[in-house]
C-alpha cells in the first residue's frame, strides 16, 4: 500500500536497457520472428498493419463514392460500379476494421499487460487467429478483385442469395470466416481475463478497458456463431438452392433480417464497448482522477452487453415485423441506452475536480465524448417507432451510425493510438500535431456527416447513385467534409510514421498512468514482467488533491519504472 | 416538390412536430454537456488553483442514482409517447380506397381499384383514407412517400400494408427505400394527390378503366378456376362466397383470416392451408399466374363477400 510515486520521478527513461530487451529486440528484427512469433505484443502490431490497410483500402472506396455525389445525375461511375463502392467499404469497413479494431490490436498489447500476465492464455491460438484474418481477408480481396459485389454490408436476402450478380459467394465466405478469427481472440481474452490475472488483480480492481475487452469478448464468442449460420445459408441457397429464404418455394426472406441483426446489432456493441473502455482510461488519466463511479461504469458495460442482445428487432420496423414485436423491440432499445448515457454522464464526472491538461489522446478522447453523445441521442429518434420509419433507409441512419462508428470507435482507436503509442513503440510523437489531427478530425467529421442528418430527415435515401438535385447541396456539403476528414487521417500517418525514426525515446511513464503497463519499461520486454506483480490497490489512483501530486500504480513491476 | 420537406398530410404535421420536440430535447443534453465539459476543462484545468478534495461517497451515490433514475425516466416517457403516436393510427379505417402496388425490379406497377394500371406513378385523392396493398415479384422493395413520413417494406411471397389520409394536393417524391441491385436508385416515381373531383375526372379519363373485380372474374373463368369453385361443379372445392374477410377453419385445426396473403398462398400454395373437410386437390398456379393477376383474382374474390349474395 506504501510505494508512490512521485511526479518527477517516471519522466526519466529507463536505465535498464541491457538486463531486458524490448519486445521489439528480442527474437529479432526479420520477417520471420513477426510472422512466426507467438507474443501478444507483436501479434497486436500484425493486426495493426491489417487493418491500417483495409482502413485505406474501404476509405478509398468510400472517397470514389462521395466524389460521385458531387453530382445528382453521377460523375464517372455505372449504378453497378457505385453499388459494389458502397457495399466493398460497408463490408470491409466492419468485418476488416471496426470489430477486430481496438480488440484485435490494443486489447491484444494490453490486456495481459494492464492484468500483470506475460501473455495471453494461448499464444498460438493468438497467431492463428491472426492468420485467419488473413485468409478471410484473401476471400475478401478475391471478391474485390474478381469484380465486387453489390449486396450491401446486410446481405438481405433474396437479393444476396438469388437475384444478385456480385461475388457474393467470396465475400459471404470473407466474412464468414473472419468469424473464426473474431471467436479465437474472443475465446483467448476471456480465458486470459479469467485465469491470468495477477495476484490482488480481483475483478473489481480490473482497469476499464479490460472489463470493456472481456465483455466484448464474450458478445463475440455468442453472437459471431449466428453470423456464420446465416451466411452458410445464404451459401447454401445460392449454390445448391436449399429454399431456405425464397419465399416461391416456401421460405422466408426476412429469416435472414432476424439471423442477420441477431449478430449485427450486438456488433455495433462489439464496435463501441472497446471504444468506451478506452476513453475511461484516458479520461481518468488525463483529469488526474479516479473515474467517477466505476463500479456503475462496470454495470453498464454488462448492462449494454446484455441487453444489447434483445434489440435487433428495431432494424426492422418497417419490415413487416408485428406491431407488437415493435414495441418490445422499440422499448428494450430505450432500455439500452441507458448504460451508454450513464457512461457520458460519468466520464463528464470525471473532470469535476480533476487537474485536466489537454495532450493529445484527451483532445481525442473529448472529442469521442461529443461525436458519441450525439450518435447516442438520435438513436433513440430511431428507438422511436414512428421516427424510425420515415427516417430508416435514409441518410439519417447512415450518419447516426457514423456517429457511433466513426466519431466514436474511430475516435477512441485514435484516442488508444495516440495513449499507448510511447509504450508500444517506445518512442514520442510531436504533440503539437498530434492535436492539430485530432481537432481537424473532429470538424471533419461534422461536416461530413451533419448535413446527412438533414437531408435524412428531408428524405434522401440511402444507397442512391442518381437522387433529386434538391438534395445536391447537402451531398456536396458531405464530400467536402470527407475531404477534410481524409486529410485528419493521412496527418497521423505521416507525424506516428515519422516519430518512428525521429521521435525522442520515450519514458516508461510519460503520462504518470496507475495502469500496470505503464510500469514496464517502454517497449515492454518479451514477457512483459520478470517476476509476476502484485495488485494491491484500486484502478485509477490519482492524487489530485495534492496538484501534480503523487499517484499510485497498481502494483510495483520489478525491472520496470 | 416544392419547399423544404413538404408535408401533405396532418399525420406528416404530428411527426414533424414529435421529431423538433425531441431535437431540442437532445440538444439541451448536447448543449449541457458540453457546457459541463468546457466549464470543468477550464475550471480544473492543471495548474490553476481549484478546490480538488474528493467528492463524498454519498454525494457520488445519489448523484449517479439520480441520473440513471432520471434518464431511465425521460427514455420511457419518449418511448410512450412514440409507442401511442404509433398506434393511435395504426389500423385503416374502414371503407378506405384499395391501391395495389406490386414492386419489381426496378419499376413500381400500380393497380387502381377502377383497374386503372400505372407504372411509377401513384394517383390518391385527398380528404379520404387510403390503403396501399403492397407485394413484390422478385426482392425486397420499400415503398417510401416522405412526404406523408411514411414507409414499408414490400415483400415477395407477402403483402404489405400502408394507409394515409392525405390534405394537400401536390406532386411528391416515390422512393424504393430497400436497396434492391443496379438500378435501386432510379426505382422512384411521382406521387400525386388530386382533390377527389379532379381524382374522379383522372380515373374516369384512362383507358383502361374497368372494374378490377370483373377482370378478376374474367381470370377466374379463364384459367378454370370456376371449373371447380362453383355451385354447380362436380368437384368438391370450397364456395367462394362469403369467404373473404372472414375465419377459414383448415383441416388441421387452425383458424385463419381470409385475407389477400391467404387467397394469394391458397392460389401459388394450395397445400399450404387446406381448408377443414377438403381433399388437397387443387394445383399450384405458380408460375402460371402473375402477381398483377392474383391482384384482380383476390379483388373478385373480395367482391363474392361484399355483394352479399343471397
Amino acid at each position: 500500500m506504501s510505494e508512490t510515486v512521485s511526479a518527477a520521478e517516471p519522466g526519466k527513461a529507463p536505465e535498464e536497457s541491457e538486463q531486458c530487451e524490448s519486445y521489439l529486440e528480442a527474437g529479432g528484427h526479420t520477417l520471420m520472428s513477426w510472422l512466426t512469433t507467438t507474443d501478444h505484443k507483436r501479434i497486436g502490431i500484425l493486426y495493426a498493419i491489417a487493418i491500417t490497410f483495409f482502413f485505406f483500402i474501404a476509405g478509398i472506396a468510400i472517397g470514389l463514392v462521395r466524389l460521385e455525389l458531387m453530382s445528382p445525375r453521377g460523375l464517372f461511375l455505372s449504378d453497378d460500379e457505385y453499388n459494389r463502392l458502397f457495399s466493398l467499404h460497408g463490408i470491409v469497413m466492419v468485418w476488416f476494421f471496426l470489430v477486430p479494431s481496438i480488440p484485435a490490436t490494443f486489447g491484444n498489447f494490453f490486456l495481459p499487460l494492464m492484468i500483470g500476465a506475460k501473455d495471453v492464455a494461448f499464444p498460438r491460438l493468438n497467431l492463428l487467429s491472426w492468420y485467419v484474418y488473413l485468409l478471410a481477408a484473401g476471400f475478401a480481396c478475391y471478391a474485390i478483385v474478381a469484380g465486387g459485389v453489390d449486396t450491401g454490408w446486410t446481405f438481405y436476402t433474396p437479393f444476396s442469395s438469388l437475384y444478385s450478380n456480385g461475388n457474393v459467394l467470396a465475400a459471404a465466405a470473407g466474412v464468414f470466416v473472419a468469424g473464426f478469427s473474431s471467436i479465437a481472440t474472443g475465446v483467448n481474452f476471456i480465458t486470459t481475463t479469467h485465469m491470468l490475472r495477477a495476484p490482488g488483480m480481483t475483478w473489481f480492481r480490473l482497469p476499464l478497458f479490460v472489463w470493456a475487452i472481456y465483455a466484448t469478448s464474450v458478445v463475440i464468442v455468442l453472437a459471431t456463431p449466428i453470423l456464420a449460420m446465416s451466411l452458410l445459408l445464404i451459401i447454401a441457397e445460392r449454390l445448391f438452392g436449399l429454399p431456405v429464404f425464397n419465399p416461391n418455394d416456401g421460405g422466408d426472406p426476412i429469416l435472414f433480417q432476424h439471423l442477420f441483426w441477431f449478430y449485427s446489432h450486438p456488433a455495433v456493441y462489439i464496435m463501441i464497448l472497446p471504444a468506451m473502455g478506452v476513453i475511461s482510461e484516458v479520461f481518468t488519466c488525463f483529469a488526474r482522477r479516479h473515474i467517477f463511479g466505476y463500479a456503475m461504469m462496470i454495470y453498464a458495460i454488462l448492462g449494454i452487453a446484455v441487453i444489447g442482445f434483445f434489440v435487433w428487432g428495431h432494424h426492422m420496423f418497417v419490415s413487416g415485423e408485428s406491431q407488437f414485436a415493435n414495441l418490445m423491440f422499440s422499448l428494450l432499445s430505450f432500455l439500452v441506452a441507458v448504460p451508454s448515457a450513464i457512461k457520458v454522464f460519468n466520464w463528464t464526472a470525471t473532470l469535476y475536480r480533476g487537474s485536466i491538461s489537454f495532450e493529445a489522446p484527451m483532445v481525442y478522447a473529448m472529442g469521442f465524448v461529443g461525436l458519441f453523445t450525439m450518435g447516442g441521442l438520435t438513436g433513440l429518434f430511431l428507438a422511436s417507432i414512428p421516427i424510425d420509419v420515415h427516417v430508416t433507409d435514409t441518410y439519417f441512419v447512415v450518419a447516426h451510425f457514423h456517429y457511433i462508428m466513426v466519431g466514436g470507435s474511430v475516435s477512441a482507436f485514435f484516442a488508444a493510438l495516440h495513449f499507448w503509442w510511447p509504450k508500444i513503440t517506445g518512442k514520442l510523437y510531436s504533440e503539437a500535431w498530434a492535436r492539430f489531427a485530432a481537432v481537424i478530425m473532429f470538424l471533419g467529421f461534422n461536416s461530413t456527416f451533419l448535413p446527412q442528418y438533414i437531408m435524412g430527415y428531408t428524405g434522401m435515401p440511402r444507397r442512391y447513385h442518381v437522387y433529386p438535385p434538391e438534395f445536391q447541396a447537402y451531398h456536396v456539403l458531405s464530400s467536402m467534409g470527407a475531404l477534410v476528414l481524409l486529410t485528419a487521417y493521412m496527418l497521423p500517418l505521416v507525424y506516428l510514421t515519422w516519430s518512428l525514426f525521429h521521435g525522442k525515446k520515450a519514458p516508461a511513464n510519460p503520462w504518470r498512468a496507475t495502469g500496470l503497463e505503464w510500469q514496464t519499461p517502454s517497449p515492454p520486454p518479451e514477457y512483459n514482467f520478470e517476476e509476476i506483480p502484485r495488485v494491491d490497490t484500486l484502478p485509477y489512483e490519482y492524487h489530485p488533491e495534492n496538484q501534480g501530486g503523487p499517484f499510485r500504480p497498481q502494483g510495483k513491476v520489478i525491472g520496470g519504472k | 416538390m416544392e419547399g423544404f420537406a413538404p408535408k401533405a398530410s396532418s399525420y406528416a404535421s404530428q411527426w414533424d412536430w414529435f421529431f423538433f420536440v425531441l431535437v431540442t430535447v437532445s440538444s439541451i443534453v448536447v448543449a449541457t454537456v458540453f457546457v459541463a465539459i468546457v466549464h470543468f476543462s477550464i475550471r480544473y484545468r492543471r495548474g490553476v488553483n481549484a478546490r480538488r478534495e474528493p467528492v463524498s461517497e454519498t454525494f457520488s451515490n445519489r448523484l449517479e442514482f439520480s441520473w440513471t433514475a432520471g434518464t431511465a425516466l425521460a427514455f420511457l416517457a419518449i418511448f410512450w409517447w412514440a409507442a401511442a403516436f404509433q398506434l393511435r393510427d395504426f389500423v385503416p379505417p374502414e371503407g378506405a380506397l384499395q391501391i395495389h402496388v406490386i414492386g419489381k425490379q426496378w419499376m413500381w406497377k400500380i393497380q387502381q381499384p377502377n383497374g386503372v394500371r400505372e407504372i411509377d406513378e401513384i394517383h390518391a385523392p385527398i380528404g379520404r383514407p387510403v390503403q396501399l396493398i403492397m407485394t413484390s415479384e422478385d426482392v425486397i422493395h420499400s415503398m417510401f412517400l416522405p412526404a406523408l413520413r411514411l414507409k414499408q417494406d414490400v415483400l415477395p411471397g407477402r403483402y404489405t400494408y400502408l394507409w394515409f389520409n392525405a390534405d394537400k394536393p401536390g406532386v411528391y417524391h416515390l422512393f424504393c427505400a430497400e436497396f434492391c441491385g443496379t438500378s435501386h436508385s432510379r426505382m422512384t416515381g411521382r406521387f400525386v394527390l388530386m382533390t377527389p373531383t379532379e381524382y374522379s375526372r383522372w380515373s374516369a379519363a384512362q383507358p383502361e378503366a374497368d372494374n378490377l373485380a370483373r377482370q378478376g372474374q374474367a381470370l377466374f373463368s379463364s384459367l378454370g378456376c370456376s371449373g371447380c369453385h362453383s355451385k354447380s361443379s362436380s368437384v368438391p372445392a370450397p364456395d367462394l362466397h362469403g369467404v373473404f374477410g372472414n375465419p377459414v377453419q383448415l383441416s388441421d385445426g387452425r383458424s385463419i383470416i381470409a385475407d389477400e396473403a391467404y387467397i394469394h398462398d391458397s392460389i401459388v400454395l394450395p397445400e399450404k392451408d387446406i381448408v377443414a373437410g377438403f381433399a388437397p386437390i387443387m394445383p399450384s398456379f405458380a408460375g402460371q399466374v402473375s402477381e398483377e393477376q392474383i391482384i384482380k383474382l383476390v379483388a373478385y374474390i373480395r367482391s363474392l363477400s361484399t355483394e352479399r349474395h343471397p
